[in-house]
């Protein structure tokens, strides 16, 4: 028999020993949680089903299953480790025999608890909220008739109007300005962008700077700046560069 | 035990018998016997003897309703003989029954309350958090503040739920732990056997 390969099934795992053991080292499953008992009591029944003693099997395990233990033992006393270990071996024993009295103590408190649901299941009763209580009535303090009217006007007061100036805000197509520059550009070879849509409201001028935009990635356009937030200059595509000289010479005089 | 005002007809206690038995009927858990006597508005003795009578009337195979005293406090329940027709309508609170683990951590809690997760699973040997999770789902506990100090653990206390299910009238009424088994006399005897040889 393989220990490793013992089939477990318990509480919190279930599945081959030696997976156990590793979930375990790797800390991802909590020693806590595992019933060490459910693991001796497993061997014990393959064990049983054979009809030879293992005895290799039966020394592996014993080792495997005592390093379990002590590792769990020590989780699960961690800031008692150092108090226990500073005992004599005789007071130790009788803290751990006061320990085991106590848990059995609880265990058949647990037993009595079980027989006392049995006797007790067939208790059938409402469970339920109770009806709210009555709230107080609340006296009001007494009040100058004045002083109330005051506030009263106050709260009266006419709000002022919310402005809903943003709701009017249309834009125009982009086509449109596409169509307008294109028209602009029959007549003549180049324009100045601020010039042409100066007397524009700003959502205009935005929108006729997206069509901008959209004419020189058609490559129907170029568009210059001389300057951060100098005119932008827009011409056909090949009248640039043949003014370019020329152009760059007169924009600068007139930043200038 | 018979008592003259017991004797059901022209009580003088039967008006406030009767208010009794309508605070009962609407409360949806039991009523401690001083909420009783503010409700009514009448004296506590006079309340208490109006009780009396009220459990004499519904008691167990007389009525279909039984008055109880439970959970530290006064509240109906159904009789017993109609309990396999409750069954078919409604489920009971604890309809499945609670695993080992479970009655050892309540039984924990039920004795040494409030108590913390920690001090469970030092009891009991492993982690307790699975039960008393389950418990406190089921209604049967429930978080009780938090230990003293920094980052304290939840404490855990049982619920009037509890004794409710377990028909008990108040936590005293579970058997006194020094009456419970505790015996490790076996087992001391082993451990200071082993002790012996240590220290030789």
């Amino acid at each position: 028999m393989i220990v490793r390969e013992l089939e477990l099934d318990l509480d919190a795992f279930e599945g081959p020993f030696d997976l156990l053991l590793t979930l375990v080292l790797k800390e991802e499953l909590d020693l806590a949680d595992v019933d060490v008992a459910g693991i001796v009591v497993r061997f014990l029944e393959r064990l049983g089903e054979r009809e030879e003693l293992d005895l290799d099997a039966c020394g592996e395990f014993l080792v495997l299953v005592a390093a379990l233990l002590e590792l769990k033992a020590r989780g699960l006393f961690e800031d008692e480790a150092a108090e226990l270990a500073d005992l004599e071996p005789e007071e130790a024993a009788e803290e751990l025999a006061r320990r085991l009295a106590e848990y059995r103590r609880m265990k058949e408190a647990g037993g009595w608890l079980a027989e006392r649901l049995a006797e007790e299941r067939d208790r059938f009763f409402r469970i339920g909220p109770a009806p709210l209580a009555p709230q107080p009535e609340r006296k009001l303090a007494p009040q100058e008739p004045e002083q109330l009217a005051e506030v009263i006007r106050l709260l009266a007061k006419e709000p002022p109007a919310v402005s809903l100036s943003h709701m009017a805000l249309r834009f125009p197509p982009v086509s449109q300005f596409v169509e307008r520059f294109r028209a602009l550009l029959s007549r003549r070879s180049r324009f100045d962008f601020d010039a042409e849509l100066g007397g524009l409201s700003r959502v205009e001028q935005a929108v006729a700077f997206l069509a901008l935009l959209e004419l020189r990635r058609a490559d129907e356009i170029t568009i210059s700046q001389a300057a951060p937030f100098a005119p932008i200059r827009v011409a056909r595509v090949g009248e640039e560069s043949a003014a370019a000289d020329e152009r760059t010479l007169a924009w600068n005089a007139r930043s200038a | 035990m018979e008592r003259p005002l017991r004797l059901v007809t022209a009580n003088p206690l039967d008006q406030l018998a009767r208010t009794l038995e309508a605070l009962l009927v609407v409360a949806g858990a039991p009523l401690p016997l001083e909420e009783l006597v503010a409700a009514a508005d009448d004296d506590g003795e006079r309340v208490e003897m109006a009780l009396g009578l009220l459990s004499e009337r519904y008691r167990e195979g007389r009525s279909g309703i039984v008055l109880e005293q439970v959970a530290g406090g006064w509240a109906f329940r159904a009789s017993r003989d109609a309990a396999v027709a409750c069954g078919r309508l409604f489920e009971r609170p604890v309809q499945r029954g609670l695993s080992q683990a479970s009655l050892e951590t309540l039984a924990i809690v039920a004795y040494l309350g409030p108590v913390t997760r920690p001090e469970i699973a030092r009891i009991r040997g492993v982690a307790a958090d699975s039960a008393v999770a389950g418990l406190v789902e089921r209604g049967l506990i429930s978080e009780a503040g938090r230990d003293d100090g920094v980052g304290g653990a939840v404490k855990y206390r049982t619920t009037p739920m509890f004794e409710r299910v377990f028909g008990l009238e108040s936590l005293s009424q579970l058997p006194r732990l020094d009456d419970l088994a505790g015996d490790v006399d076996d087992l001391r005897e082993r451990l200071h056997a082993v002790a012996e040889q240590r220290t030789a």
